[in-house]
């Protein structure tokens, strides 16, 4: 693990599986956590959308939806709002996880709906104006609150609670704690990501996993639309027959009457896709949520990867430092160096000018030993926590997917009942023909 | 009707048999509708109106020299009592179309089928008959009922080639669907009380080798000519066509676009669903593959994944019934619709062409004498085709309605019995994986799940 051998540096990083114990008191203490979390104490509710015209960033105008925010404390449903009611748009929810993302990067923060509109099948619109879209854009939005609200760790930031109860100024004030600035660049997460050398591989494994998982999600997605579209057509061709009978019915004597009710009975089954087809939207939607949580887990996996980079980098930023330190206590050049070399070449350095250059090598050394201490503990509480939480998200998930997979099912009963209702009607109006 | 008619079919009948072998077109074609009818004394009659069976009882009696003067009324008690019991018909005649093979000839290639004919009655010398019959051969014995009968309406024959799809000829599914059709039509034959009793047809079902038979009589193009002169005097057209046969006209123009726009319907149906299989036996397997992926979550995801794939095999035999039961009926009836306007317009010919030569009697100079007695003759037999052409034509008229309403019917009943049948049969796919989940797995050690 360590970059040059013969070091003495002692292995930076143990085992980080928890033992089990430890996972449990993790579990307990996080549990005990929750009872306080914000949601505990209030209801959040985005209660509407609006639209408003502005204009945007060049100063070209532009129409957006902003949603109304209400909070109540727990259980007065029906009451005044608390807080300032704020109207927010959907970039302010950015604003807000961004800086969230920064701020705790060990948690899995919970993700925003799709900022345009994916997976569609040809009757849903694709356009952010369009109600409907509005509408489950509204719930998700609450969703997402709602999920902060309840995070132990989360639900207590500041700049959240003001999210939800000052329309004014949030903007600046967010800016103002210079969360910009904590964030690291794409630059070094990307160099991070390809230059790291021994992330730990329950995180490697994670990543994976997640990328995986959001693969095979979106694949699902997209062909769930799909599959959602044909059947569509096909219930809605089923509309012409009720049209057909009907005019048929009315030039036949004995068959008119069975075939004119048949008919109303193939309108009810055409029409019965639309209520089928808006169900399935939301069991897309709780899959979607999942999709856009593998981002959130990769950027947890990134942060590793970083923190785990830079120790690396400390580690042997440090090693550099001890060499030059032997170096210029033996003399011995063993690696090739610009000092070496030019010592060659215009002669050795005075005693006085080693001596002093010694002593700042033992200064930066002791700097370079102690920002390894830190990195390495740095390293590890991250390790910790976040560990924590991916073990808190995989339980959310596998729970509420399972949930998610049981209510896609209902749905289906629910269709079938229906269809065999809409057949065994129509089979007593052929009989009567 | 009553006796006026009795004495015109009395007379007809007398022609009719005068009129056998060797004789000129024009004479031929005065006995339309009067080709007697060999023995009915076994068969029941499959009819609708009670006037029908009348009729026709009315025939059986006079061609088999009985004295019997009412029309049995123990045949229509018989009848009435089948009636009850579903309309079912006792049928003394089986036939089957199977066994399709590919004939290869120097100059040509086809398909030949097997026609199984199983029977009862008593004008087949045997009991069972095997023959090997092409569609030409279909065709021909069609056009030898049309000629003998053109105002009743015989069942369609299947499309001669299918242009939309550019289905082959040889293709295995047209073949198929050619074959049924194939049956269907002489099915249809064997039921209809006229045209069962053609001696064309027991010769299609019974004779081994058809060319011989195909050369006799006066050939097709002979008929044509006559066709063709009936077409000539019907350019002018027919002059008051009957307000029974304008009702049927209209009918059968609203029920042949009636038929059109549910073949298409059906066909459109056809394809969406078939694309809807398509992607759902796409949708199941990416179930499974996530399911490799998780823990927890994959028992659940392969249980969602084998219900779609058996969702996906049910959707797949109500596929079938589609393309082969309600598809093709459909279609046959469309068929039946051309073939009812065809049938029309053969009557309006023959009242046409009844009212050229009655025009030419009354407008007629009466300079010769002679000539006035045969065209007198000739109006009188003209006109007694036109009678017996409309009496054939409302008679078969109302059996063709019954047997589309039963046709019709039954195909509509059998697609919305399948249909149930498919949504039952997955409700039963999911509902057992639902008890799946119902009964959590066992994790209670630690503790520290919460129940959902």
């Amino acid at each position: 693990m360590m970059a040059d051998s013969g070091s003495e540096e002692a292995a930076f990083l143990d085992n980080t599986d928890l033992t089990s114990t430890e996972s449990e008191n993790n579990i307990i203490n996080t549990m005990v956590e929750r009872e306080t979390a914000l949601l505990r104490k209030i209801d959040i509710n985005v209660a509407e959308s609006d639209k408003r015209t502005g204009k945007n960033t060049v100063n070209m105008p532009e129409t957006y939806t902003v949603y109304l925010i209400e909070i109540r404390p727990a259980g007065a449903e029906g009451g005044v709002p608390v807080g300032g009611s704020p109207w927010r748009r959907y970039s302010e929810f950015e604003l807000l996880r961004t800086y969230l993302l920064v701020t705790y990067p060990f948690v899995v923060i919970p993700p925003l709906p799709e900022k345009r509109a994916e997976f569609v099948w040809h009757k849903l619109s694709a356009d952010n104006l369009d109600p409907d879209f509005v509408e489950r854009r509204r719930m998700a939005l609450e969703n997402f609150l709602m999920r902060v609200a309840s995070h132990s760790v989360l639900s207590k930031d500041n700049v959240f609670y003001q999210f939800l109860t000052e329309e004014k100024g949030w903007r600046e004030s967010v800016l103002e704690t210079g969360f910009q600035d904590k964030a690291d660049s794409r630059l070094k997460s990307l160099s991070a990501m390809f230059r790291v050398k021994n992330p730990d591989k329950s995180f490697t494994d994670l990543k994976q996993y997640s990328d995986e998982l959001n693969s095979a999600i979106s694949h699902l997605l997209r062909v769930r639309a799909k599959v959602a579209d044909r059947m569509y057509g096909v219930y809605k061709v089923h509309g012409n027959y009720g049209r057909i009978f009907s005019e048929w019915s009315a030039i036949e004597k004995e068959m008119g009457d069975g075939l004119q009710s048949a008919g109303h009975h193939m309108d009810t089954h055409s029409a019965s896709v639309d209520d089928i087809l808006e169900e399935e939207e939301h069991y897309a939607d709780q899959l979607k949520e999942y999709l856009f949580y593998t981002d959130a887990v990769r950027s947890v996996c990134r942060k590793h990867e970083l923190i785990q980079y830079e120790l690396e980098m400390a580690v042997l930023d440090l090693a550099n430092k001890k060499q030059q330190r032997e170096e210029l206590a033996t003399g011995a050049v063993r690696v090739f160096s610009l000092k070496g070399m030019s010592s060659k070449l215009f002669g050795q350095e005075s005693p006085e000018q080693r001596e002093s250059r010694l002593a700042a090598l033992q200064q930066s050394i002791q700097a370079a030993e102690e920002a390894v201490l830190d990195k390495n503990a740095e390293c590890r509480e991250f390790m910790r926590m976040s560990w924590e939480e991916v073990k808190l998200f995989q339980e959310q998930k596998d729970r509420e997917l399972r949930e998610a997979l049981i209510s896609y099912a209902i749905m289906q009963i629910s269709m079938c009942k229906k269809g065999i209702q809409v057949w065994s009607n129509a089979k007593e109006c052929f009989n009567k023909m | 009707m009553g006796s006026r008619w009795e004495a015109e079919w009395k007379h007809s009948c007398a022609t009719a048999a005068l009129g056998r072998g060797g004789v000129s077109p024009a004479d031929r074609g005065s006995c339309v509708g009067t080709r007697c009818v060999a023995d009915l004394s076994g068969e029941v009659l499959d009819l609708e109106d009670d006037e029908d069976l009348e009729v026709f009882s009315k025939k059986a009696s006079r061609a088999s020299g009985r004295s019997v003067v009412h029309p049995p009324r123990s045949m229509v008690n018989q009848y009435r009592l089948e009636e009850d019991e579903g309309g079912v018909t006792t049928k003394d005649i089986f036939i089957t179309v199977d066994h399709p093979e590919s004939h290869v000839t120097a100059i040509e290639t086809f398909i030949v089928y097997r026609v199984l004919t199983r029977t009862t009655r008593g004008d087949f010398d045997s009991s069972e008959y095997e023959v090997q019959r092409r569609y030409q051969d279909f065709l021909w014995l069609k056009g030898k009922l049309e000629e003998a009968h053109p105002t009743l309406i015989i069942h369609p024959l299947p499309e001669k080639f299918v242009m939309k799809g550019m289905v082959e000829r040889f293709n295995e599914d047209f073949i198929e669907t050619r074959r049924r059709a194939l049956q269907t039509f002489l099915s249809k034959l064997a039921e209809h009380p006229l045209l069962s009793q053609s001696p064309q047809f027991k010769v299609f079902l019974t004779e081994q080798e058809l060319t011989a038979h195909k050369k006799q009589g006066p050939n097709f193009l002979s008929r044509v000519g006559a066709a063709v002169r009936g077409v000539t005097f019907s350019v002018r057209g027919v002059r008051s066509r009957p307000e029974e046969f304008e009702a049927m006209q209209e009918y059968a123009d609203h029920f042949g676009n009636k038929m059109a726009s549910l073949d298409k319907i059906t066909q459109r149906i056809v394809k969406e669903q078939k694309e809807y299989l398509e992607e759902l036996s796409q949708y199941g397997p990416l179930y499974a593959q996530w399911a490799d992926l998780e823990t927890e979550l994959t028992e659940p995801l392969r249980g969602v994944a084998g219900c779609l794939d058996l969702c996906g095999r049910e959707t797949e035999e109500q596929l079938h019934h589609l393309t082969e039961v309600l598809e093709p009926t459909l279609h046959q009836y469309l068929l039946c619709a051309d073939t009812l306007k065809t049938v029309l317009r053969r009557r309006d010919h023959i009242q046409a062409e009844f009212e050229a030569k009655n025009d030419a009697l009354t407008s007629s100079s009466s300079s010769k004498k002679v000539d006035l007695e045969t065209l007198k003759e000739e109006v009188a037999c003209l006109e007694e085709r036109v009678e017996n052409a409309n009496t054939a034509l409302r008679g078969d008229w109302s059996r063709w309605g019954g047997s589309m309403r039963t046709d019709l019917r039954d195909s509509l009943v059998a697609t919305a019995h399948k249909n149930v049948d498919y949504y039952e049969k997955c409700l039963a796919v999911w509902e057992t994986f639902l008890l799946s989940q119902k009964t959590p797995p066992c994790q209670e050690e630690d503790g520290a799940h919460p129940t959902t």
